[in-house]
């Protein structure tokens, strides 16, 4: 791997594990290829991610300029995010004036069924140009922002696409990150999704109506998510059954 | 999966910095806790950059392992490939992640300026009299 780098002076040693950004600072003259290419080397030292970043700051201060809260739900295909969503507007649109952005790869399925609870919808299709878009980002919230009445909301929900991997990666200008994860995608998830498990403060645990069928072991999902996530708060949903739903929207109204 | 916008973006960031050179490598950094995989990113870029002025450039990659520092007892601990984030001194889990996170682009190997150039930056290969001629270099 190529942990090993070299110096101009000709020493080579390992990265070890001190704070990157000092690592950065130290080595701004160094040859970190660990090879000689004969080229003209520039330093850089810029990140990948700081044009999302960037934006994803101006989301957030929008979002508090127009004093609404902004939750990111992730989770994989099928985990029950739009159900989830659905009750959670049964329940709160009458109290909580809330608007869903809508992360989807096609079709208009997802904000079709959020339609009819009074909440505003905007739907973002990340399918268009190449290949698709597996996450939202930043600049495609962004994008969503004038088709929402942020001044007349107190929520806004984003339901990002389905996928435990590219979501996380993304700050998009939310205040909490939440992800549904469903009993019926096994209890190792944790450990094979670290980084989006890591990234949540909330774990919604869905389809504990399925608990006596399917032989799944709580407490060890639960060990795995505290390998990985010893601070995640953690709630038993069925958003099917309706059970532990008023818990989530409690959890939602009581957002700092 | 996410690989080819992020491959938008480094496109974004080599353009302005290598500023109309051409570029042979870009050096970037890598934590094991990005979830990029650096196959595919290698592949993404070959995609992206065909038919820019990037084309022919690579992507060197330099991977960072994942470290934790337990709050409670300072031990650094390797998150290891299936991850605990568990300080491996005293077992508990208050603990700060101190490498791994990395996302960056280092560098840039760029080639010479202008092939005309090429005896200004090497002034000991030709005599005066045939750089000052400033025409065809001899390489």
């Amino acid at each position: 791997m190529g942990r090993f780098h070299r110096h101009d002076d000709g020493t080579v040693h390992a990265h070890d594990t001190r704070n990157d950004h000092d690592h950065e600072q130290e080595h701004a003259t160094g040859d970190h290829s660990g090879y000689a290419t004969g080229g003209e080397r520039v330093e850089v030292l810029e990140r990948i991610f700081d044009e999302n970043d960037k934006t994803a700051a101006a989301n957030r201060a929008e979002f508090a300029a127009a004093g609404v809260r902004v939750v990111n739900l992730m989770s994989s295909p099928g985990a029950g995010k739009t159900t989830l969503l659905r009750e959670t507007l049964a329940r709160l649109a009458d109290r909580v004036r809330v608007g869903i952005i809508e992360g989807d790869i096609e079709t208009s399925l997802d904000a079709d069924k959020l339609a009819g609870f009074g909440a505003e919808v905007a739907l973002i299709n990340t399918g268009n140009g190449f290949g698709g878009e597996c996450h939202l980002d930043a600049p495609m919230v962004r994008s969503a922002l004038p088709r929402l009445p942020l001044g007349d909301l107190d929520l806004v929900l984003i339901e990002n696409v389905g996928n435990l991997v590219c979501p996380a990666e993304f700050d998009v200008g939310e205040d909490a990150r939440a992800m549904v994860y469903a009993i019926t995608e096994g209890e190792d998830k944790p450990l094979k999704y670290p980084v989006m498990f890591r990234s949540c403060g909330l774990v919604v645990v869905n389809k504990v109506d399925l608990l006596p069928y399917l032989g799944f072991d709580m407490e060890g999902f639960l060990g795995n998510l505290r390998k990985v996530n010893p601070a995640a708060e953690v709630m038993l949903v069925s958003a099917r059954t309706g059970e532990g739903v008023g818990a989530w929207c409690d959890w939602l109204r009581a957002l700092p | 999966m996410h690989e080819l916008s992020i491959c938008g973006s480094i496109a974004d960031i080599v353009t302005r910095r290598a500023a109309g050179r051409a570029v042979k490598v870009i050096n970037v950094r890598v934590g094991q806790l990005r979830q990029v995989v650096p196959d595919t990113l290698v592949y993404c870029w070959e995609l992206v950059s065909a038919d820019t002025p990037l084309a022919g450039s690579r992507i060197s990659i330099e991977a960072v392992p994942a470290r934790i520092r337990c709050r409670s007892c300072d031990q650094v601990t390797d998150v290891g490939a299936v991850p605990v984030f568990a300080c491996g001194g005293c077992g508990g889990f208050d603990a700060e992640v101190v490498s791994g996170e990395e996302f960056l682009i280092t560098s840039l190997e760029l080639e010479p300026f202008f092939p005309d150039d090429a005896g200004l930056m090497a002034p000991h290969q030709g005599t005066g009299k045939e750089g000052s001629q400033g025409g065809v270099a001899s390489s």
